[in-house]
């Protein structure tokens, strides 16, 4: 048997083992190696969500509805699954609008909205109360059962003096934890170390001391798993525990179960302030998603063994299943363990009451008293000047406030109900935060009116299906409405709501508030129209992880205000040395150095705003800001105007960025434009280089027979007569070639004159042969022409054309062995004319150089050719210009083939195809 | 003039066969051994053949070119005593400057005055 005084001394050795392990925390953070950036102790500290309902009342729920108390670990685990996308979402959100708690998130999604603040705060507190009186419940009976046994029947609570009640020093105890680890910073963004540490340690504690009771019931007491089933099965009334029941409904029931669970890992006030306010890193995130999980399956694989064992030991109307993990070890006569399953029940139960008071109080200073406080004036600048300290003590006072609350609450419902029904019942309250808040993460369109229609319905529809009934059972109100309904209204029986009956209460309780709750949300979020601040505040929590550009973003803002003022309102919220140091970082953001060359602009009221909210909480914050700017109210007509103006600042620096890109590509053009200027200017510097060459050498000839001719009058006649045919032969090649360089610059620039009319072939042919003949014959080569009778006419300038036939046939001749053929042929609708020689021919590496200009070949004769180097280059630019196409054939050593075609010319009355106008 | 018994070699290389006419026409009216390359092939042959003691050279040949000659025929101490003219409708000065930085003694361009021509060849054999 086991002295009071010893669990006494244990339980405060714990606790104290508690308070130096939150000291160390805190001292870890001062000394810059922060325990709780870790994902292990995040993931730890989430389990927070087992408490003393958890440690014991599993095993309660266990021994009378079998796997019913599943659905409480199934819906976490499930919503663990969709954590990565819903709670990092609001983690996020809440990083970026440092918000402080559940109230917080809510009021600031809603416009800021303290109505909404202090309606969550009211929907939490009084859903929660009930909650940490059943822990402080627990705590009470295991203590007692402890003391007492081996009498397994409690003495009625009120029979026990308040000041022999464990509970109560166990709620001063939390109340005091919570106040020194709790509010030790006024920054409510600012973590509480220690106290996440502590709460990790606890998660432990509480886990172990649970798998060692169900260690030693299953391979103690019993032998294993199977030894217990078996002879569980063997009891008609304990076999039925192993199914879902026989009740129709039994399916619906777990459904919602499950559903009101998933709702409460995301949205009781503890959970909230553990998972998204403590969280440091959202990385944190990966890991709690498997191991919280993984958690929850170990703390629940005795649960079933041991509530079997505890129905197959225990019997009897006076024993709580509830107790059954503390029996157990205690009945089979091991006290050890039996402390150490009332230190885990006294963890479990403690945790929850500490985080869950620092949860509450947050929302009760900042959401509840401060825009109460600010709006009476209270709080006006000048009469209180430290309101740091005031702001802790609320928090303090809070806390002290909520447990004892929680403890009268315990006193005054005594045993009338289970550990698992006050739980549920607190876990239904929460739940109506969820449509709030899910809407409010991913649909823009949920409005303040919305909200508060949804919170307001679901909660009263809420209190008159669970706690009301619960306290007429209790004995606590007078009436029968409960079976008769209120004034004898059937269909309005809190239990069986529009006759809806069969399921438990729970589940009918969560059914009808739903309806009601996002039935009333939506509906009045699609009715009424949403105000400026509601519709910034939307975006901003829907669209949190797209990046808004700097500059970009709009203010719809317009008032006045002064920098001193900011800074005051500042200084007495959150302290004068951290308001001075927030300022003058902001300062050098801005790129000023001083705060007083700040502009008070929207961007710093912004700054303090968000600066306030951390401390009071988004609401108040704004409430607080409004007492030193004087803001213009927008109407609709100017939100449009500024939005217009914003719109515009973006299309034009868009058109800015367009036309910067349009100078660029201009630019680039302009560079490839000058690098061929450049290119064309060198091959201009070439041209002339190459035509000066050109003129210089029939010039050296004639001058230097001139002088000759001048200097030697004794030279004979024929001598003087060879000398004077030079001078005249490279005077003509002169004008000739001055003559081509000119045509050639004409061609080049398009400024060539050009005479098109209908040409006949044949006579061009003859008038260059004719012109042409005396070449032939001083070099005695052979000249062959091969003319059909009929030649159709063709589209040209008949001048041009003969010079092309002309630069041919005198090409020819001078590289001609002997013979010379130029035949014209028709083919299909083009006329051809090709000049054959039987002279060195053409290699094909120059078969193309020599259509370029001032390209002469020499091929192999010792002579070279008295050429310009232009004529090949101009025929061709005149045969494409006539539409046709002129081009060598040959083979070295075999002679040469320069070809031309030009299309034959179809006159208008000539409709049949030129091939048949032809043959 | 020189008062040796054997007249001086001049080998004219042009491909100009007007201006060769021109050439050959003045060299010999001063008594000059006159011999003719048209291509840059014969003049390498006959230069090695015939060491002339000068070779009035065109740039612009067929097959190799004058400066290519220059170079050739500097290259080898057996031809120092090879006089070279330049003589060439390339003027510019960049071109001059190489012909003299290949070892030319002379560097005139077309269209030339015979009178000039004449004393500049006179000059570049009295050197020798």
């Amino acid at each position: 048997m086991l002295q009071p005084w010893v669990i006494a001394l244990v339980a405060l050795g714990y606790i104290g083992v508690l308070f130096a392990i939150a000291y160390y925390g805190d001292r870890r953070v001062t000394a810059g190696r922060s325990l709780i950036n870790n994902p292990y102790v995040y993931a730890l500290s989430l389990a927070v969500y087992c408490t003393a309902w958890t440690f014991y009342g599993s095993v309660g729920r266990a021994a009378t509805t079998g796997v019913g108390f599943l659905p409480i670990y199934v819906g976490p685990t499930l919503m663990a699954a969709l954590w990565w996308f819903v709670l990092r979402k609001i983690i996020r959100i809440s990083k970026v609008n440092r918000i402080t708690s559940i109230a917080d998130f809510i009021a600031s999604r809603y416009g800021k909205s303290t109505l909404l603040g202090s309606m969550v705060t009211l929907v939490a507190v009084v859903g929660i109360i009930p909650y940490i009186a059943l822990q402080l419940k627990a705590v009470s009976i295991s203590f007692t059962l402890l003391w007492h046994f081996p009498d397994l029947s409690l003495p009625p609570i009120n029979t026990i003096p308040v000041l022999r009640d464990t509970g109560f020093y166990v709620a001063l105890m939390m109340a005091a934890f919570a106040i020194l680890f709790g509010t030790r910073h006024l920054d409510a963004t600012e973590h509480h170390e220690g106290l996440v540490v502590a709460i990790a340690f606890e998660s432990v504690i509480k886990l172990v001391a649970f798998l060692a009771v169900g260690v030693f019931v299953t391979y103690g007491v019993y032998n294993g798993f199977g030894d217990i089933f078996t002879q569980a099965a063997a009891r008609p009334e304990l076999r039925r525990l192993f199914t879902f029941g026989d009740s129709a409904h039994a399916f619906e029931n777990w459904f919602w179960l499950t559903v009101l669970s998933m709702m409460a890992i995301m949205f009781l006030p503890r959970q909230f302030q553990m998972a998204v306010v403590e969280n440091v890193n959202e990385r944190h995130l990966n890991t709690a998603i498997w191991l919280f999980p993984l958690y929850l399956i170990l703390i629940n694989i005795f649960v079933l063994p041991i509530a079997l064992a505890g129905r197959l030991t225990v019997s009897g109307p006076d024993v709580n299943a509830d107790m059954f993990v503390l029996l157990m070890p205690m009945i089979k006569g091991n006290e050890l363990l039996a402390l150490f399953t009332f230190i885990g029940g006294l963890s479990a139960a403690t945790g929850m009451i500490i985080v869950e008071t620092v949860a509450l109080s947050t929302m009760v200073s900042n959401d509840l008293l401060m825009p109460l406080l600010l709006r009476t004036k209270v709080l006006r600048p000048s009469e209180h000047q430290d309101l740091p300290s005031l702001l802790l003590l609320i928090r303090r006072a809070a806390i002290l406030f909520i447990v004892l609350l929680g403890y009268l609450y315990f006193r005054l419902t005594g045993e009338a109900l289970s550990l698992v029904s006050i739980g549920l019942i607190s876990f239904a309250a929460v739940a109506q935060f969820a449509p709030a808040i899910i809407g409010g993460i991913y649909w823009k369109g949920g409005t303040r009116l919305g909200a508060v229609v949804g919170l307001v319905s679901g909660f009263l529809v809420w209190a008159y299906t669970l706690p009301v009934p619960s306290l007429v059972q209790a004995g606590w109100l007078e009436g029968n409405f409960v079976e008769q309904g209120p004034f004898g209204i059937t269909w309005l029986r809190p239990y069986t709501l529009f006759g809806l009956s069969g399921l438990d209460p729970v589940t009918h309780s969560l059914f009808w508030s739903m309806v009601a709750n996002i039935g009333g949300y939506l509906v009045a979020s699609l009715i009424g129209p949403q105000s400026v601040i509601e519709h910034r505040q939307a975006s901003l929590f829907v669209d949190v992880f797209k990046q808004v550009r700097r500059g970009e973003h709009i203010r719809l803002w317009r008032g006045t205000t002064s920098v001193p003022d900011i800074q005051n309102l500042l200084e007495r919220f959150v302290g004068r040395r951290r308001a001075r140091a927030a300022l003058a970082e902001y300062a050098r953001e801005r790129g000023v150095t001083s705060v007083e060359e700040l502009e008070a602009d929207s961007e710093l009221v912004d700054f303090a705003e968000r600066l306030l909210a951390g401390t009071i909480g988004a609401a108040s914050a704004r409430v607080a800001i409004a007492t030193v700017v004087t803001e213009e109210p927008l109407s609709i007509e100017q939100v449009i105007h500024m939005l217009d103006e914003a719109s515009q600042v973006i299309a034009y620096s868009r058109q800015l960025e367009q036309k910067s890109h349009e100078l660029e590509a201009v630019t680039a053009e302009l560079r490839a434009a000058n690098e061929r200027l450049k290119e064309l200017d060198r091959l201009k510097d070439e041209f002339i280089s190459t035509v000066t060459h050109e003129l210089r050498t029939p010039l050296t000839s004639i001058r230097a027979m001139a002088e000759i001719l001048y200097d030697h009058p004794e030279l004979d006649t024929n001598r003087r007569a060879q000398f004077l045919g030079i001078i005249l032969k490279e005077s003509e090649r002169l004008s000739r070639l001055i003559n081509q360089v000119l045509d050639f610059a004409k061609l080049e620039s398009g400024m060539f004159e050009w005479h098109v009319s209908e040409v006949n072939l044949r006579s061009v042919v003859e008038e260059a042969v004719a012109s042409t003949e005396h070449l032939f014959r001083e070099r005695n080569v052979r000249l062959r022409v091969v003319v059909p009778a009929h030649v159709p006419t063709v589209e040209a300038d008949h001048d041009r054309l003969v010079q092309v036939m002309f630069n041919l046939l005198s090409n020819a001749a001078k590289f001609a062995q002997d013979w010379v053929e130029v035949r014209l042929t028709l083919q299909g609708d083009v006329v051809r004319v090709d000049v054959s020689d039987n002279g060195p021919g053409i290699s094909p590496e120059e078969q193309e150089l020599i259509f370029e200009k001032f390209r002469q070949l020499s091929r192999g004769t010792r002579n070279r050719p008295q050429g310009t180097g232009l004529g090949l280059p101009i025929s061709r630019h005149i045969v494409e210009h006539l539409g046709g196409r002129l081009w060598v054939e040959s083979t070295p050593g075999a002679g040469a083939t320069f070809s031309f075609i030009l299309p034959v010319m179809v006159s208008e009355g000539a409709i049949a195809p030129v091939g048949v106008q032809s043959s | 003039m020189s008062n040796r018994t054997r007249p001086r070699r001049v080998l004219i290389v042009d491909d100009e066969p007007n201006i060769v006419i021109s050439l050959e026409f003045l060299m010999q009216q001063a008594g000059y051994d006159v011999h003719v390359a048209r291509t840059g092939e014969e003049a390498v042959e006959l230069i090695q053949r015939l060491e002339p003691d000068l070779v009035l050279l065109d740039i612009m040949l067929p097959g190799i070119d004058g400066f290519e000659i220059c170079r050739w025929v500097r290259e080898n101490p057996a031809w120092d005593k090879v006089k070279i003219i330049m003589l060439t409708a390339k003027g510019r000065d960049v071109d001059i400057a190489k012909g003299f930085a290949l070892g030319a003694d002379a560097y005139i361009t077309k269209p030339f005055s015979t009178k000039d021509l004449m004393a500049e060849v006179e000059r570049v054999l009295e050197q020798a």
